[in-house]
């Protein structure tokens, strides 16, 4: 009979010296040690492995939601399309650096996140150039085309950046001439509460609605004013009134969307699409 | 300290309350009462996590050699911390999303360690539960408490129904901006503290030292250094 045998008589065996054993011994320091972290293993992972699929259905369904919201909040979003539902929402992947759709990868499961921390799949970004602080861009997007009865009418980009105390993470909707703002949201950010937090009010978000992104020489001049912007400065155009109490998270604002508006972001993607328009 | 199943269930709550006698877990206590749906949401995961780990650690205790005992609790209490962050993603998605790494850092909460080190390592299973659930009792009422003052004067609201009509929505009520900031919970916990001690005297500390009165009479003699030349 071989000595492994697992019948009951050799189990109890087993556990007999087992109880045996002084409880300071190596041999059950080993064991006991073992055991334990073996049995925690088995119970974090077997709970990882059957939520898995409860938490990717409950991120990708923040992701539709977030561009529902952003859409939803469009004003003159009716106007737009009759009704909100009458819209279809169409997720395209974009090589940031051509500018051109990619038609291989499945924008359902590309993440941008993880993406941009691959060295393989994303550029590192010299600090002249990083002016949204985000050290690593990945070298795909994901961007949303807003359509209505198979005509594009807008389309929502995911920018990101450093604020004061955080990273945003929102998403920008520009008309389909790519030359002014329909609506600006944020999904995610970690802001002082009560000053740049204010980020998420919807009266301030508004302010973003019809503002022009460019001038007439093609620079970027979309951005946050410092303090209120009067209606007779030639920047009310571009700008929108800052947030009292939050000049950081302000200009952290300000210096994201110029970043993934401009060439190291969305800005060959932008330029294609103003190109297939004329 | 009493032994029987109730005592030890409820003393935690009030008369031994692990963050207002203790001063425990203070940081998260900070982090979570923004709101009241976060606080409960945060008590009940750290309730869960201390009953469990209390009872799992009881459970083994006499077979955790001395000198890993820390690691074995802490692999334990991990564990179960990371199961509980699962679940809320799993089921509770935007509240996870609210608490963040809090959750998470219920395994660096001193009260599960301390009660798990304290207590579970040598009392049965059943009165262990107890102590976790006791103690977990406990700090939940110092966080709803604390998150029911902060959101009903930081915003108005309670669980997010307006109580108090703000002005920005064309209420009377203008919020005090500092309730959502973390040293409100600091001033909130230490009138708490302040409160709870002039009621039950036998809380207060003892002085640490005393401060020698000075001689009545005759005059100070103050030694200076000798000169260096």
């Amino acid at each position: 009979m071989p000595s492994f045998s697992l019948n009951a008589w050799n189990v109890g065996r087993w556990l007999q010296t087992f109880r045996a054993m002084p409880n300071e011994s190596t041999a059950k320091t080993l064991i006991v040690g073992i055991a334990v972290c073996l049995a925690c293993s088995v119970l974090v992972s077997s709970a990882a492995v059957f939520l898995k699929p409860l938490h990717t259905a409950n991120q990708e369904r923040e992701r539709e939601q977030h561009i529902r919201e952003i859409v939803a909040r469009l004003p003159g979003i009716r106007e737009l399309f009759a009704t909100v539902e009458a819209h279809q929402v169409e997720a395209r992947v974009v090589n940031l650096m051509t500018g051109d759709y990619i038609s291989g990868i499945d924008p359902a499961t590309y993440d941008q996140g993880k993406a941009a921390q691959d060295p393989r799949q994303s550029l590192d970004l010299p600090p002249e150039r990083d002016i949204a602080q985000i050290k690593r861009r990945a070298s795909y997007a994901v961007v949303y085309l807003v359509k209505h009865e198979g005509q594009t009418k807008l389309v929502i980009l995911p920018v990101h950046g450093s604020g004061y105390t955080s990273t945003l993470y929102g998403y920008l909707a520009v008309d389909i001439d790519t030359q002014r703002v329909m609506g600006l949201r944020f999904y995610e950010h970690g802001e002082t509460p009560g000053l740049g937090a204010e980020v998420d009010n919807p009266k301030w978000l508004d302010k973003w609605q019809g503002k022009r992104i460019w001038d007439e020489a093609g620079r970027l001049r979309l951005g946050v004013a410092k303090g209120r912007v009067r209606a007779d400065n030639p920047a009310a155009e571009y700008e929108v009134d800052g947030l009292s109490g939050a000049t950081q998270t302000g200009l952290g604002i300000t210096h994201l969307l110029r970043f993934w508006l401009g060439d190291d972001g969305f800005g060959p993607y932008l330029s294609k699409v103003r190109l297939q328009r004329d | 300290m009493a032994d029987t199943p109730m005592r030890t269930l409820l003393d935690p709550v009030v008369n031994n309350n692990p963050i207002t006698l203790q001063i425990l877990g203070i940081c998260s206590a900070l982090a979570v009462t923004t709101n009241l749906s976060t606080a409960v949401t945060m008590s009940l995961a750290l309730t869960t996590v201390l009953t469990l780990s209390n009872a799992v650690i009881s459970l083994i205790r006499h077979h955790i050699p001395r000198t890993i005992r820390l690691i074995i609790q802490i692999t334990l209490i991990a564990s179960l911390v990371s199961v509980v962050d699962l679940l809320l993603k799993a089921y509770a998605y935007e509240m996870s999303k609210q608490l963040s790494v809090f959750v998470g850092l219920i395994v660096t909460n001193c009260i599960v360690l301390g009660r798990a080190e304290v207590f579970a390592m040598n009392h049965n299973v059943r009165l262990s539960a107890l102590d976790g659930l006791g103690n977990g009792l406990g700090y939940s009422a110092l966080l709803v408490l604390v998150g029911t003052i902060r959101e009903l004067f930081g915003a108005g609201t309670i669980f997010g129904v307006q109580i108090l009509p703000v002005i920005a929505e064309g209420g009377w009520y203008n919020p005090v901006a500092l309730m959502l900031l973390p040293p409100s919970a600091f001033f909130i916990i230490g009138f708490l503290i302040w409160g709870l001690r002039s009621w039950q005297t036998d809380q207060v500390e003892e002085k640490e030292y005393h401060i020698q009165p000075l001689q009545e009479r005759g005059e100070i003699h103050v030694r200076l250094p000798e000169p260096v030349h």
